[in-house]
């Protein structure tokens, strides 16, 4: 096994890990947006597409590379856009009452 | 990737914990906004570097492409209705998963063409990235197009699902493996086509209440796919940025199936999908056990301003006529008159879980005023009024009592413990699960027909004349 995939394992299982403990308590409400927010983040795969496509040498390679980046420059732009346009809404109204009464 | 530049790693183990920090902030009310906007920040600080690596000015493709695929998210993005956030959510999902099965197909071509050596560690996570990444693709365009009403319940039956499933994943399992054995273009298209059919089977017999969570679970798949894209490219933020989707996604899942009070097979394979053929008819049968008392407008507004509590339920059919501020503004109008007003959310009412909150929030609808399940529930006995508004199976008591329902074991909103029950609705429809609700046959229970936005409107008027 080769020192780079061994390491690239490493990151992997720890990502996992990090993964599940970031968002252990998340009070309904916020599902929605959390999901959403998430979506946009798998949207680095744009960063994925922009690197196969800039390293293309075949029409074939060039064709489903152009594609990725589309598919994945939707994925992100609006996958963030959407999920702010959500959460503004949460932002408008006074969140936070005096005594600290949220909806948990 | 230049080996020249010992910086990337440290600029992308930079990004990455903008990430993490991202995902906890988004995870408390306080802070999401926020941490969405760091999300994004480090997305952007990412592209930019990889422009600039790439040298995007010499790649007119990879900036059009940019343009294109950006500018149509960001107009999906602005111009959806919060009513379809949902499917929009879904579509974008699949946009991801496309992306990343695409990205692993053109590095699998690439290496061919150049007759580069190809060893397990890359065409391992190449193959379940590319099954994982077309699963998702096409299953969450069938999600959209359920969600989007495209595809009817028919579509949902046509097809011969059970036989169908098995034999797909066999098909998958053993080109994966051929490929692995022996690299081949055509089992990998073998592979590929499979994982797409897979998709759409899986997904087109899940009933409409339970496609929330089918989205969440497509989205974690999304991520796992991008993480081995990110094996494939030696890229370790791919890696980390997909695999924290992948399981802070799976964990999102969890948490859903619990709010529901399913576990994730029984979302998959169970009870909905099997039984929604069957559910429409054989749980019709209270329906003959009493009939439907109908009230008038100036009778319901009467009864609301006369009470001392209301309670609120607001469910899709309210979002669907976006009679939001209607609601708020009936809600309004009773709290001047001294009545007290809460709203009874519950946790997967509207599409997605905590899709309700997020309608409330658009009309400006007081955070203290909403009333998570587990919390209002104990309240019901002691409530003079509930006013439901298009919603259906979160208050159908079949799930407490009727064990053959297939709803049964789902926690419910007990309004039906209420003094006296006022249900808006369009028609005598049926709700997502397609199943009947005993509470409409219930004695104390009031039945209000039409459009919520107008009938809500009429209703104002009335109580001010009360």
């Amino acid at each position: 096994m080769s020192a780079h995939l061994l390491f690239s394992l490493y990151v992997f299982v720890l990502a996992v890990f990090v993964g599940f403990e970031v968002i252990s308590k998340v009070p309904a409400t916020l599902h929605t947006p959390l999901m959403s927010g998430t979506n946009a983040i798998h949207g680095i795969v744009l960063v994925a597409a922009m690197l196969v496509l800039g390293s293309a040498h075949t029409s074939i390679q060039t064709s489903l590379g152009f594609l990725a980046v589309i598919l994945g420059a939707a994925n992100v732009v609006g996958g963030f856009a959407v999920t702010d346009r959500m959460l503004q809404m949460f932002k408008k109204k006074p969140t936070v009452s005096k005594n600290g009464q949220l909806d948990e | 990737m230049s080996s020249h530049s010992s910086l990337l790693p440290l600029i992308y183990l930079f990004l990455a914990i903008l990430f993490i920090v991202g995902i906890k902030q988004l995870s408390s009310p306080k802070t999401a906004r926020n941490g969405n906007l760091l999300a994004a920040f480090s997305m952007l600080a990412a592209i930019l570097i990889t422009a600039y690596q790439e040298k995007i000015l010499t790649v007119p493709l990879m900036l059009v492409g940019i343009i294109i695929g950006g500018g149509v998210g960001l107009l999906l993005a602005y111009r959806v209705k919060m009513t379809d956030m949902p499917q929009l959510v879904a579509l974008f999902n699949g946009m991801g998963g496309g992306a990343a099965a695409l990205v692993e197909s053109a590095e699998l071509f690439e290496k061919l063409a150049l007759h580069a050596p190809l060893f397990l560690a890359r065409t391992i996570p190449m193959t379940i990235g590319t099954g994982v990444g077309c699963i998702t693709f096409s299953g969450s365009m069938v999600a959209f197009g359920k969600l989007q009403g495209i595809l009817g319940p028919k579509a949902s039956k046509s097809f011969i699902l059970k036989g169908l499933t098995s034999i797909l994943a066999a098909v998958i399992l053993i080109s994966t493996v051929l490929f692995l054995v022996r690299i081949n273009p055509t089992v990998y298209e073998i592979l590929a086509a499979a994982a797409l059919v897979f998709g759409i089977v899986m997904v087109l017999p899940i009933g409409g209440a339970d496609m929330p969570v089918v989205i969440s679970l497509l989205n974690s798949f999304t991520g796992l796919s991008v993480a081995f894209a990110g094996f494939v490219l030696r890229n370790n933020l791919l890696i980390i940025s997909g695999t924290l989707v992948g399981a802070s996604g799976t964990l999102l899942t969890q948490l859903m199936c619990k709010a529901m009070n399913r576990s994730l097979s029984n979302v998959l394979f169970g009870a909905f999908g099997a039984q929604e053929k069957e559910g429409a008819v054989t749980a019709g049968s209270p329906s003959s056990n009493g009939s439907i008392k109908q009230v008038s407008l100036e009778d319901a507004a009467v009864l609301l301003a006369y009470s001392k509590n209301v309670v609120i339920v607001p469910g899709y059919g309210l979002a669907v006529a976006q009679a939001q501020h209607q609601i708020r503004d009936l809600a309004d109008l009773l709290g001047k008159k001294g009545i007290e007003v809460k709203y009874a959310i519950h946790p997967v009412a509207g599409r997605m879980p905590g899709h309700m909150n997020v309608l409330l929030a658009e009309a400006n609808v007081p955070y203290p005023q909403l009333h998570e399940m587990e919390e209002i529930n104990p309240e019901f006995p002691r409530t003079d009024l509930v006013l439901v508004v298009g919603a259906n199976d979160v208050v159908n008591p079949a799930a407490r009592v009727t064990k053959t329902s297939p709803i049964y074991g789902m926690p419910i909103l007990n309004v039906d413990q209420a003094e006296k029950v006022i249900v808006l609705k369009r028609g005598m429809s049926h709700g997502f699960a397609g199943i009947e609700n005993e509470l409409f046959y219930n004695p104390k229970t009031y039945m209000l027909f039409g459009d919520a936005r107008e009938t809500l409107q009429k209703l104002i008027t009335a109580v001010k004349e009360v």
